[in-house]
């Protein structure tokens, strides 16, 4: 086997359970993983199940969307490990939007959580799988970036931020033979949503992680999941802004 | 959020409880809630009545914390954390060569409450109880996490101790190396009741348990098909993935006339001189597994299970038992007889030497007496119930059953006053009340 047949993953946010259900699944097919996020403890025990579950190797390492000082140790690991370099970013931040409203302050972390602080990881990341002419990557963004709504539109802001940034990379990438999806789950069962009013046709991170999976060998573009988001995003970009603008949705 | 309001059951669909459930995904998470909300850990509500309810109160489920943290090939000891299934170590380490020492009848149930019933299966007449194979455990007390192994009363009083020494975080496993991933089951027919004790008696095999025909009556009293499995090295092709029930089935899908005709042409299944497949180590091990939700079969009032276990001397009450159900002509296609040995890994654990016989009825108006008689013959015997299973049993029964309850009660009462991991199992039989 070449080395660039050997597939590597670095995922950020490894915490979260879309991410771990991802990391399982790659782990599976004899992956090597490189688990990127804040709380050590829990990644070194999704890197042990990975390991357990048929990973080539797994590591965990710090990443702290809102600390650069984090991310090049992240692109030298990834530099070391070799193989096909691959990511998928789950990170992002969703403090209630009535709290940001009481400080402001908070706005930054949240951007910097859900946009700049992955994009400017994933910018050093690039020339890696440009250099390979090979690679994929996944940027996990949301369904709430696709129009401002008052329940949420900080959070909305930075994310439609970032899946303007996928779109850019992927226009970037395609010219060097790599790729990259943006993905765009719409409610999903992790512990962000769990105990929350209005949840309707929600997801199982194993669900979301499966789309993920097949998007990448599919080489999709733009991906809702569960698909019918697509649908019902469209009709709420579709709505006049003179009537939007009275909608709490 | 941390709290979901619930309604929720356990398998049996007859019990009903609502609260508010946590679903923590990190063990720092469950850590919190364990010291600043005590509350009972439940897995995947595999108890059949309300051994995982918590009615009005509080609940912490395992099911996100689910992780292989570490596996010794060299010692076959795997540390998990609580809410794994089952299912998923047979499926991950079975084809590496290892299986849990002891599975029980679904590979649904977790690691955690595997522990909190202290589980058998179909080898318990050669390696005991769940819990004999569990090297330590550590528990989410108030005050921190805590290790406990055996030999330390904390761990007796966990094993089998329907999870009222708090949630368990993670547990390390003795895990038993096999021959090869693949089960070579004998069937064969059994008459009666009579000559079914004389198999179970004699039976060598590593893995015997036995069907039983709940309705026949007369002379087929008590016959059934005994399988007796080994692992061994071979092909098979994979588990097949589940299917779902996709609704509650109407109630005549288990009236008299259907259960009875369905047992007798499963009797029939079986070749007369009898047979010997070759299945993969899921079919043989959590046979209805393959059809999730299959409580919903039963319909929507749901159904219960009587187990018990009397001492050898005692058997003869089984036929009485059989007997009575055979002529109430409510028992299910489900009815499984077993012997075993007098491997128990805690003081409430429910193995001990004798006969198992376990027995599941829909949940018609009749049923609740049916079960109780069984409950009273089975007490009379000098016998005990499954409280994984129990619905009827009372609280004055209790100390003879489980002998060491008292102490038990003692043990909790020092780590845990407030009562705060009770459940609704625990509170029907005051099983935790002190002498």
């Amino acid at each position: 086997m070449t080395d660039t047949a050997r597939e590597t993953w670095l995922i950020l946010g490894a915490t979260s359970s879309m991410a771990r259900a991802l990391a399982r699944k790659l782990a599976g097919r004899g992956a090597t993983l490189l688990l990127a996020g804040r709380d050590m403890e829990d990644l070194e025990a999704t890197a042990a199940d990975c390991t357990a579950r048929g990973a080539t190797s797994a590591e965990a390492i710090r990443f702290d969307a809102r600390d650069p000082e984090s991310f090049p140790p992240i692109l030298a690991r990834m530099q070391a490990l070799g193989g096909t370099p691959n990511a998928a970013v789950f990170v992002g931040s969703m403090p209630p939007q009535v709290e940001i409203d009481d400080d402001p302050a908070m706005l930054d972390g949240v951007v910097a959580d859900s946009f700049t602080g992955p994009a400017r990881l994933l910018h050093g990341l690039a020339p890696l799988l440009e250099a390979a002419g090979a690679g994929t990557i996944v940027g996990v963004s949301s369904v709430a970036g696709d129009r401002g709504r008052l329940g949420n539109y900080v959070y909305g802001a930075a994310k439609s931020g970032f899946t303007t940034y996928m779109s850019g990379l992927r226009n970037r990438l395609g010219r060097a033979g790599a790729h990259a999806i943006t993905v765009k789950p719409g409610f999903v069962d992790t512990g962000m949503t769990w105990g929350l009013d209005g949840m309707f046709l929600v997801a199982s991170p194993e669900a979301v992680a499966d789309t993920i999976l097949k998007s990448v060998s599919k080489r999709r573009n733009v991906v809702y999941t569960p698909f019918f988001w697509r649908y019902i995003m469209m009709i709420i970009r579709a709505v006049p802004e003179p009537i939007f603008r009275k909608l709490s949705i | 959020m941390t709290w979901k309001q619930c309604d929720y059951t356990g398998w049996g669909r007859v019990y009903h409880a609502r609260g508010e459930l946590a679903r923590p995904e990190r063990a720092s998470a469950l850590a919190r809630i364990a010291s600043q909300t005590p509350c009972p850990a439940i897995g995947q509500r595999r108890s059949y009545a309300d051994g995982c309810l918590n009615d009005g109160g509080r609940a912490l489920l395992t099911e996100r914390l689910d992780r292989f943290l570490g596996f010794e090939e060299e010692t076959g000891l795997l540390e998990v954390e609580s809410g794994c299934k089952l299912a998923d170590i047979v499926t991950h380490f079975g084809r590496r060569g290892w299986l849990p020492a002891v599975l029980p009848g679904t590979g649904f149930a977790t690691v955690g409450g595997a522990i909190g019933m202290d589980v058998h299966g179909k080898n318990h007449h050669h390696v005991g109880s769940f819990g004999q194979h569990v090297e330590s455990l550590t528990l989410a007390l108030p005050d921190g996490p805590r290790e406990v192994a055996p030999g330390d009363p904390l761990f007796a009083a966990t094993i089998g101790g329907l999870g009222q020494t708090g949630p368990i975080i993670r547990a390390t496993l003795r895990m038993q190396k096999i021959r090869g991933d693949v089960m070579m089951v004998t069937e064969r027919r059994i008459p009666d009741l009579a000559s079914y004790f004389d198999h179970l008696d004699a039976s060598q095999a590593t893995y015997t348990v036995g069907w039983i025909d709940a309705t026949a009556r007369g002379a087929a009293l008590g016959r059934g098909i005994l399988e007796e499995g080994e692992t061994g090295p071979g092909l098979v092709p994979p588990a097949k993935r589940g299917t779902r029930v996709p609704l509650d089935a109407p109630h005549a899908a288990l009236s008299g006339p259907v259960v009875r005709s369905f047992n007798a042409a499963y009797f029939r299944r079986v070749p007369e001189r009898g047979r010997t497949v070759v299945k993969p180590l899921e079919d043989f091990f959590f046979p209805l597994d393959k059809i999730h939700d299959w409580n919903r079969l039963y319909g929507k009032r749901g159904f219960h299970q009587f187990q018990c276990v009397v001492p050898l001397a005692e058997r003869e009450i089984l036929r009485a038992m059989l007997k009575d159900v055979g002529t109430a002509g409510l028992a299910s296609p489900l009815a499984v007889i077993k012997r075993m040995g007098a491997g128990r890994g805690g003081m409430m654990s429910f193995p001990t030497e004798g006969y198992t016989l376990a027995i599941d009825f829909p949940a018609r108006a009749e049923a609740p007496e049916m079960i109780r008689r069984l409950i009273a013959m089975c007490f009379e015997a000098g016998g005990r119930v499954y409280l994984a299973k129990d619905a009827f049993a009372e609280a004055s029964q209790m100390d003879a059953m489980y002998p060491e309850r008292a102490e038990w009660a003692g043990i909790l009462h020092s780590i845990d006053p407030g009562e705060a991991y009770a459940t609704d199992l625990v509170r029907r039989l005051s099983l935790r009340s002190l002498p």
